[in-house]
C-alpha cells in the first residue's frame, strides 16, 4: 500500500479547521490559526484525508487520491 | 490532444511538478521529460523549516502529490549544465542531452552559503533549503545542542528560531538590519516581529553581523564572533541569509538570465538577451522575473509558493496555446509564515509601499492587519493571526483602492495612524546597468553582458 501524499495551499487556508476535525492525526492547528500537517500520512488515513479534502470550505487540500481509485 | 511536441521541464520541484501536472490535465499527451539535480521526487519546502523541525512530519513525507498520471521520463540526480538554443537541447551534467521543442525553466534558488568555506565546512553549520538540509538539522536539534545561533532573521531564520524555542533550546538570532523580517515587511511591522521573538525568549541581536565562526580544532563548530566584539559559545549555527538563483547554467544561452533571474513576459515566455520574447522557452517559479501591471510593470522575481504554482499553470497553458488563447499571470502575490504560534500572511507586495497603517485589530494582541500604500494607492496587506481578512484586501488591491483606506472596519483598537512604512522607495532602481548595446546597422545591433558600467 502506498502512503497518501497531500499538500495544503496555505495561502487559501483560512483556518476553518474542518480537516482538523475529520483527520486529527494528520492536521493540527498551531496557535490560533496556523495549520500544520503531516504531508505523507500512512494509508490508514486515506479515507479521513479524502473526507478532509472534500470538506475544506476553500478547497485548499490537494491529494494524490484519485476519484474512483481501484488500487490493489 | 495528440502531439509529437517534445516538452522538457528543467527543475523537479513545486513549479516543475505543477507545470507537468497541468500539461497533462490540459490534455497534452506528447513526450515529457523532467530534469532535477536532486535524487528525490519533487517535494514541498515550506514544512522543512516548520513541521519537519517540530517533529510533526518526517522529512521524507514532504513528497508532493500529483493530480494526474504524469507519464513523464524522469532524469533525477543530474543537473542541467547548459541550454543550447541553436540545437534546442538541454545539456546534462552526465554528458547526455535532451532535445526539446518547448522547454520550461524552473531551477529555483539555493541557500546562500556561509561565505568562508573553511568555516561553513565546520560540523554544526547548516543551511535549510533541501530535504537533506532539514533532515540533518532535525537530527542535530534532536540531540539537544547547548546553544543555537541563527544568522539572519528573514522568514526562514525566524521560523527556525521559533522551532528552537518550542523545542526548549536556547537560541540567539543575529540580524544585520534593525529588526526581523524588515526587508520584506518594513520597519513598523518588523518591530512587532522583534517583540514577538523576545517575548518567546529569543536572544535577538539586531544591527549585528557574525564576523567569524570558530572551530574546536577537530572540525566542530565551537564559537561565533560577532561584529560588536562579543563572542558566543554555540554548537549549531543556521545560516539563513537568503538565496541565490540557479541561473548560472543559462550563461551563454542567449537568454536574459542573470543573478536577478530570467526575464520573461506576463505569459512566462522568456526574453532573450536583446529583450525579444522567445517562442519556445518558458520560465516559472523563483527564477522568473515577470512584469506585474499592478506594480508598474516592474520585472519582479518572487520566492513564493503560490507564485510558483500560478506561473507553472500559466506557462503550461501557454506552451500548448497560441496567440489570443494565451493567458497572462496576473495573480496578486501572496505568502504565509508560521512562527511563534502566529500565522503571518501577506497579499500584494509590502515592499512596494511608502506608508503603512494598522487598519484592523491590535498590535499589542498580535492580531491585526497592516495595510500598505504607495503614492496614495493600496498595494499590500499583512495579517498577524487575522488571515481571513486578506481576501477582502486582495479585492481592494486588485481594484486600485485609495490609500489610506477609507472603509469603516470592525475591531479597530489601535489609533488610526498613517506612518512611513520604513522601506526603500520602490521607484528607485537598486542596481546599475548590466549590459551594453553595440553596433550601428539594424542587423549589427546586439547586446552583451558587462560586469560593470563602461
Amino acid at each position: 500500500m502506498m502512503d497518501v501524499k497531500l499538500v495544503v495551499d496555505l495561502n487559501r487556508c483560512q483556518g476553518y479547521a474542518q480537516c482538523v476535525f475529520l483527520a486529527p492525526h494528520v492536521f493540527t492547528l498551531h496557535g490560533e490559526e496556523s495549520l500544520l500537517y503531516d504531508a505523507g500520512p500512512d494509508d490508514g488515513e486515506r479515507e479521513r484525508v479524502s473526507q478532509a479534502a472534500a470538506a475544506c470550505p476553500v478547497q485548499a487540500i490537494t491529494t494524490d487520491i484519485r476519484p474512483q481509485s481501484h488500487e490493489q | 490532444m495528440s502531439s509529437d511536441m517534445r516538452v522538457v521541464i528543467v527543475g523537479a520541484s513545486l513549479a516543475g511538478l505543477r507545470a507537468a501536472d497541468e500539461l497533462r490535465r490540459l490534455g497534452f499527451d506528447g513526450p515529457l521529460t523532467i530534469v532535477g539535480d536532486e535524487p528525490y521526487e519533487p517535494y514541498d519546502r515550506p514544512p522543512l523549516s516548520k513541521a519537519v523541525l517540530l517533529g510533526i512530519m518526517p522529512p521524507e513525507h514532504a513528497t508532493l502529490p500529483a493530480r494526474t498520471d504524469l507519464d513523464a521520463k524522469w532524469r533525477l540526480g543530474v543537473p542541467a549544465t547548459a541550454l543550447d538554443l541553436e540545437d534546442n537541447r538541454v545539456v546534462l551534467g552526465d554528458g547526455d542531452s535532451v532535445p526539446f521543442d518547448k522547454v520550461l525553466l524552473t531551477t529555483g534558488v539555493r541557500a546562500r552559503p556561509w561565505p568562508k568555506p573553511e568555516e561553513s565546512d565546520l560540523d554544526g553549520v547548516f543551511t535549510v533549503r533541501t530535504l537533506d538540509d532539514s533532515r540533518r538539522l532535525d537530527e542535530r536539534l534532536s540531540a539537544g545542542p547547548g546553544h543555537v545561533l541563527v544568522i539572519g532573521a528573514g522568514f526562514t531564520g525566524s521560523e527556525i528560531a521559533s522551532v528552537c524555542r518550542e523545542r526548549g533550546l536556547s537560541v540567539t538570532v543575529t540580524e544585520r538590519g534593525p529588526a526581523p523580517l524588515v526587508g520584506a515587511l518594513g520597519g513598523v511591522v518588523a518591530a512587532v516581529a522583534a517583540d514577538m521573538q523576545r517575548d518567546h525568549g529569543v536572544d535577538l541581536r539586531c544591527g549585528i553581523t557574525v564576523a567569524r565562526l570558530e572551530g574546536d580544532g577537530q572540525g566542530r563548530l565551537r564559537r561565533a564572533h560577532l561584529s560588536d566584539g562579543t563572542a558566543l559559545d554555540v554548537d549549531v549555527a543556521v545560516v539563513a541569509q537568503g538565496s541565490i538563483r540557479n541561473t548560472e547554467w543559462l550563461a551563454g544561452s542567449g537568454l536574459a538570465a542573470g543573478p536577478r533571474g530570467v526575464a520573461c513576459d506576463a505569459g512566462c515566455r522568456a526574453f532573450d538577451l536583446n529583450g525579444l520574447v522567445t517562442d519556445n522557452v518558458f520560465v516559472a517559479g523563483d527564477i522568473a522575473r515577470q512584469p506585474h501591471p499592478l506594480y508598474d510593470y516592474q520585472l519582479i522575481a518572487l520566492e513564493h509558493w503560490g507564485n510558483a504554482i500560478g506561473q507553472a499553470e500559466v506557462a503550461a497553458h501557454n506552451m500548448i496555446h497560441e496567440g489570443l488563447h494565451r493567458r497572462p499571470h496576473l495573480d496578486i502575490p501572496a505568502f504565509w509564515s508560521s512562527q511563534f504560534e502566529v500565522n503571518i500572511k501577506s497579499v500584494g507586495i509590502p515592499t512596494y509601499s511608502d506608508q503603512v497603517v494598522v487598519s484592523q485589530g491590535s498590535v499589542e494582541e498580535r492580531r491585526f492587519v497592516a495595510a500598505y500604500g504607495f503614492r496614495g494607492r493600496l498595494t499590500a496587506a499583512v495579517a498577524f493571526n487575522h488571515g481571513r481578512w486578506l481576501d477582502f484586501y486582495r479585492g481592494l488591491i486588485e481594484s486600485a483602492a485609495a490609500f489610506p483606506p477609507d472603509f469603516a472596519v470592525m475591531d479597530r483598537t489601535d489609533p488610526w495612524e498613517v506612518r512611513s512604512s520604513e522601506l526603500p522607495d520602490p521607484a528607485i532602481l537598486s542596481h546599475g546597468p548590466t549590459v551594453s548595446v553595440t553596433g550601428h546597422l539594424p542587423t549589427e545591433r546586439h547586446v552583451e553582458f558587462v560586469s560593470a558600467p563602461k
